[in-house]
């Protein structure tokens, strides 16, 4: 195993780590706003990858222009999803939810695998065969606006919780939902907008992948596991720690991936995963207490 | 020390004797329909054998309150252990079925001791149980020694009964529908028992159960361990009945999902809801996939869809819609 064959696999993690960022950024918002284990996020993954490949396929847009669709289609989706299905059992024990959410992700997966079949579809596009090259180690270009989008993405998501009204109200209404309510914050629309959010997050985060990852009705399950290991590990609700923790989990899949079989790989992850969850249920970055 | 008192049926409404006679005559039935409509026999062997496992995921999930995600580590566990049995050692099934039973216990206990020790517990176990299902996944996947990928084919050896091997549907008919009455009878025993209103107590509230002396602990290792032994010994039948098992078919998610949505469905945390789920359900699944030959996943569809219903609707279950109904009905009559 030489010295750049190791950097080349690092390099490969941090860039998928990079959108695993994203993708459980939209998870962890939604998780710390309304308390949702959101199971269907992968589903979302999906569509948005299909979103992605039916505008480049039909409408022959460029792929990265493609992502200007994909937000406002995945936000709106998102966004009834909250309102028709997880608004009116807010307040019931989370398990439901959970199971609801659950439910939606077998409907959309087996729907898509109905109406477009379970084959997998590969965006054509020009951008794939570009690469660069940095002494022995190669960087597709794919890939690398991929990390690219997902960061911008990502550093929006932040600044705008961190600097504007909305986000002071998606914060507050995460923190101490009475609380803002009282203040005036109108907690529906905040739940509405921060589902919407965090769905437009994973399909972003899918549109992004599309150009070197083919397209499959159960595609999602890939990425939702991996977000949930980087949530988990990031700490639930914690943007920031999701954010770290995407980066990580890139970093840890690719060692894996150098020492393991193929299908193998996320075993590493998996392992943290089971640590964290035992021993450090709050995340990295989380206080002690739960 | 005081005797424990015992529990006694007072704890529930009792059987009356037209209760008993009709479930005598329901049993009855069901032993002559081989011979009444034997077409609908593969039907009703899956809908006993999704019926022991949901039963089995009931007990943790529906009584102790612990939702897994992942019970096809279990069931895979299971029809692995007694496959490799047989297809190496030639040990029978029926002996090998003992020690799935035994392999899923060990294994529940496992699970159940990291997660419960530190008080894991709602999304967080169901996801760890998914983990686990998916690390067994991973490994049945790239080990050839257990056949990796391609999963394991039984040799049918002819009839013979003393290696769970028949060339009639009849013998796994009998085998699962006595199997299904006892796990019924089992999960009734329990409930009367302390351990049973413990596993109530452990899932209304677990802090208070804790504060009024129930070892919380060991009641979520005791569900854990009935749960995941039950659901192994479904796993050898499946194995044996249908000949083939492979990592996607046994540890697969589908299958946790198949088996956790019996209960769910039926009505989770009662003796009847996962037969009831599995009568809905079963049926349902097997005339989608010969409707949509094509489609492998329109019955998921179809699954997801009825979820979501249940979940927004009919939070108890079919059995709880059945349930009220029936007082309505009892409340109009006198």
């Amino acid at each position: 195993m030489t010295m750049s064959f190791v950097f080349q696999s690092l390099l490969n993690g941090l860039l998928v780590g990079g959108v695993y960022s994203l993708m459980a950024m939209g998870l962890t918002l939604i998780f710390g706003v309304m308390k949702v284990v959101n199971f269907a996020h992968g589903s979302l993954i999906m569509l948005g990858m299909y979103v992605a490949y039916w505008s480049v396929a039909l409408l022959h847009v460029d792929p990265y222009v493609s992502i200007l669709i994909v937000f406002p289609v995945l936000f709106i989706i998102g966004a009834s999803f909250q309102k028709f299905l997880i608004n009116p059992i807010i307040n019931a024990p989370e398990h439901n939810q959970l199971l609801l959410t659950l439910g939606v992700s077998l409907f959309m997966e087996n729907l898509a695998v109905f109406l477009w079949s379970p084959d997998y579809r590969v965006m054509k596009t020009s951008y794939a065969e570009i690469n660069f090259y940095i002494g022995d180690i190669t960087i597709s270009l794919v890939r690398l606006l991929a990390f690219c989008f997902a960061m911008l993405l990502a550093a929006i998501l932040y600044v705008v919780l961190t600097r504007t009204d909305l986000g002071k109200a998606i914060r507050a209404a995460s923190e101490e939902p009475r609380g803002a309510l009282l203040m005036g914050i109108n907690i529906r629309r905040i739940y509405l907008i921060s589902f919407g959010i965090g769905a437009a997050c994973a399909g972003v985060g899918g549109a992004a992948i599309t150009p070197f990852f083919p397209v499959y009705p159960y595609v999602g399950w890939l990425f939702v596991i991996t977000c949930f290991v980087v949530v988990v590990l990031g700490g639930m609700g914690n943007i920031l720690g999701a954010f770290v923790g995407g980066l990580i989990i890139g970093l840890a899949d690719s060692v894996g991936a150098m020492f393991l079989p193929g299908s193998m790989k996320s075993i590493i992850s998996f392992t943290i995963f089971i640590l964290i969850l035992l021993f450090k249920p709050t995340g990295l970055f989380g206080k002690n207490h739960a | 020390m005081p005797r424990p008192m015992q529990p006694t049926t007072h704890l529930r409404p009792g059987f009356g004797r037209k209760a008993w006679i009709s479930l005598g005559l329901v049993l009855v039935a069901l032993h002559l329909l081989p011979w009444v409509i034997p077409n609908v026999l593969h039907v009703m062997i899956m809908i006993f054998l999704f019926a022991i496992m949901g039963q089995g995921w009931n007990v943790l999930g529906g009584y102790a309150g612990q939702f897994s995600f992942g019970h096809s580590v279990f069931f895979g566990l299971g029809a692995y252990v007694s496959s490799l049995l047989f297809v190496n050692l030639g040990w029978s099934p029926w002996f090998g079925m003992l020690f799935s039973c035994a392999a899923g216990i060990v294994l529940g206990l496992f699970i159940g001791f990291v997660s419960f020790r530190y008080g894991l517990k709602g999304p967080f176990f169901a996801l760890i149980m998914l983990a686990f299902a998916e690390i067994f996944h991973m490994i049945a996947m790239e080990w050839k020694a257990v056949g990796g990928a391609l999963g394991i084919l039984i040799p049918l050896e002819g009839n013979s009964p003393a290696l769970m091997q028949f060339m009639d549907k009849e013998p796994f008919y009998f085998i699962t529908l006595w199997m299904m009455v006892g796990s019924l009878y089992l999960v009734w025993k329990m409930e009367g028992t302390r351990m049973g209103l413990y596993f109530l107590a452990t899932r209304e509230d677990h802090d208070a159960s804790e504060a009024l002396g129930v070892d919380t602990f060991k009641v979520q290792m005791v569900a854990m361990g009935i749960s995941a032994g039950m659901t192994s010994m479904g796993g050898t039948i499946y194995a044996q009945y249908l000949l083939y098992i492979d990592p996607d078919s046994t540890f697969g998610l589908a299958n946790s999902v198949e088996i956790m949505l019996r209960p769910i469905i039926g009505g989770p945390g009662t003796i009847l809801g996962p037969l009831l789920g599995s009568v809905v359900l079963t049926p349902l699944s097997e005339i989608t996939r010969l409707a949509f030959q094509s489609y492998s996943g329109v019955h998921l569809m179809i699954y997801g869809l009825i979820l979501v219903v249940v979940i927004m609707f009919l939070p108890d279950g079919i059995i709880g819609l059945v349930r009220n109904v029936f007082y309505k009905m009892l409340k109009r009559v006198g």
